[in-house]
């Protein structure tokens, strides 16, 4: 089986990102960037099933050459083999970024795609979805589980209140929700093998993909602050002040 | 040039959500000078529209169509399609449940639409509609706007009052669903869903959440009945969700529920910035941990420094009292 997995470039979720002064973007000097977690979940998933099955797996990470950083790292958790689609400086959001990975879907004609369900730093959630219904694709969002069998895939979903379970036909598009799997460590041999994997570099137009964007952002600003707390000593202490300060009690 | 709302139905019901989805629905209809309608499908969506009706929308539309019955993404979105191909919409809009961000981007893509999700509120701006919505776990707000004819969108519930009846009355009728179920390439199986006596956590007035430091389950029970003895719903940080103690659906961040109640109450919660952009709008904020130096001090208005393990007990039995007198 041969799977297809996107995987994002994100600054560093557990740091708090600084803003630029004009609002335009963040910071990011000094930022490190990591493979988006959920695509870490995805990259597992589509390496297990190479591992059990047989076939191969293949990354496409769209960017700028500082993505071959995020690939290598993707390329030392089990993935074979990897697209870098260059966009010299151009910019996508979500819909624009369908478009591409749409491209390389009818290069390369994969079984699955499997991709995170959201990248952690404009939190989006739309391309996987926004992929599948422009290939006519069958989607399962947010994946518990997947069961493949002949030719369909069983997936249990997370959902608000619980599980759905839902059937798609293959060729499918599945994002990868956290308890799918525990992604692995990379391991030293991995980490050495993966420098001599298959990175292709390819821009939108060697794809055939004429990316647009549909939505824009006009600027960024800071959310209103929270106002300074007090710490109380002792529970009697935080009754009371639920109850006559706060009257939330 | 009308709008469409998608309500969200599941086993029958009207789900909460679409309440305060109908009240973003009337703003935005406000700020572009048109009305809206609302569109509900699977089973039940005919008495459920009658429920609906009475919200301040021009038209209910409602169908029970095989294809429809059951909510699939590849369904439901080349049914709303069709409906906003028919119609001439320049909006639709669902809130940004689980459903709705399945279902959203799909419609997005089917409508070649540009799409904003998790909306906060909206503006006039010189381009047209400037959309407001946070990024990264809302340490920034984004104005946004869209290039394409037809916008989609999903909305926070949170930031949105749920609407009440009394706003005149829509005219109800069945939508055409012409969607050919056999033709479908996914399928509804089954829910698999948690059954709980407690209010759902996006729905609840006060959540009690449970962190790290509740170390096991006996710990966990703990804070549940500390949500029991307020009425409260059950919430939980990534850790206790990947550690397997409580399920995904209660886990409160970023990318999991954001919820915005009049109490929270963080019992062994460090407060990572994953977690904390998931409660930051609740009204009041109390955090129970023994590390003073713990990040989630930093946007509680109460903070109690000590061992959840003393504290709480202490504190169910001072609710308890509290509410027997």
């Amino acid at each position: 089986m041969k799977i297809m997995v996107p995987v994002r470039r994100v600054p560093n979720p557990d740091v708090k990102v600084r803003l630029k002064k004009d609002g335009t973007g963040i910071e990011t000097e000094g930022v490190n960037f990591l493979v988006n977690p959920f695509d870490e979940y995805a990259i597992e998933e589509a390496v297990r099933i190479t591992e059990k099955s047989g076939g191969e797996v293949f990354l496409v990470s769209i960017g700028g050459p500082e993505n071959e950083e995020t690939l290598r790292a993707g390329l030392a958790l089990g993935a074979h083999r990897a697209y870098l689609v260059d966009l010299g400086g151009e910019c996508y959001e979500s819909s624009g970024i369908a478009d591409i990975l749409a491209a390389v879907f009818k290069q390369e004609n994969p079984d699955l795609v499997i991709l995170g369900k959201q990248s952690v730093d404009t939190d989006n959630n739309q391309a996987a979805q926004m992929l599948a219904a422009k290939l006519g694709l069958a989607q399962a969002c947010f994946a518990y589980k997947v069961e493949l069998q002949d030719g369909k895939a069983v997936v249990q979903r997370e959902i608000d209140g619980g599980l759905e379970v839902k059937e798609v036909e293959l060729p499918a598009v599945i994002t990868a929700d956290l308890r799918l799997n525990q992604p692995r460590y990379a391991s030293l041999p991995a980490i050495m093998k993966a420098k001599k994997k298959e990175v292709k570099k390819v821009t939108p137009a060697d794809l055939g993909a004429e990316p647009k964007n549909r939505a824009r952002v006009l600027g960024l600003s800071e959310p209103p602050p929270r106002k300074a707390g007090q710490k109380v000593a002792s529970v009697d202490e935080l009754v009371d002040k639920l109850v006559n300060e706060a009257k939330v009690l | 040039m009308a709008i469409l709302l998608i309500a969200e139905m599941r086993e029958g019901e009207v789900r909460h959500a679409t309440f305060p989805a109908v009240t973003a629905a009337k703003q935005l209809a406000e700020l572009l000078g048109t009305e809206f309608d609302i569109l509900l499908l699977g089973k039940g969506a005919q008495a459920g529209a009658e429920r609906l009706k009475d919200l301040g929308a021009a038209n209910v539309l409602w169908s029970e169509a095989e294809a429809v019955a059951e909510y699939t993404a590849e369904a439901h979105a080349q049914a709303a399609a069709d409906l906003v191909n028919e119609k001439g919409y320049t909006a639709v809009l669902a809130a940004a449940t689980t459903t709705g961000k399945d279902l959203m981007p799909r419609l997005a893509g089917l409508l070649d639409a540009g799409m904003v999700s998790d909306a906060i509120g909206f503006e006039k701006g010189d381009e047209g509609i400037v959309y407001l919505r946070p990024m990264y776990a809302g340490n920034a707000i984004a104005r946004v706007v869209i290039d394409t004819p037809i916008h989609c969108l999903t909305v926070r519930e949170t930031a949105f009052d749920a609407a009440t009846p009394g706003a005149g009355s829509a005219a109800v009728a069945e939508a055409p669903v012409n969607v050919d179920a056999g033709g479908l390439k996914a399928k509804f199986v089954e829910y698999q869903l948690t059954k709980s006596e407690r209010p759902e956590l996006t729905e609840a007035k006060v959540v009690v959440s449970a962190g790290r430091g509740v170390k096991d389950a006996e710990g966990v029970k703990l804070i549940e009945q500390l949500a029991d003895a307020l009425g409260a719903a059950l919430g939980a940080s990534r850790a206790v969700v990947d550690e397997g103690l409580l399920p995904n659906d209660l886990q409160v961040g970023q990318t999991g529920k954001i919820v915005a109640p009049d109490l929270y109450i963080a019992c062994g919660i460090s407060g990572a910035i994953q977690h904390v952009a998931g409660m930051k709008d609740a009204k009041v904020i109390v955090a129970i941990n023994k590390d003073e130096e713990a990040p989630i001090f930093e946007v509680a208005d109460y903070g109690l420094v000590d061992d959840l393990f003393k504290a709480v007990p202490k504190l169910i039995e001072k609710v308890q009292a509290a509410r027997a007198s």
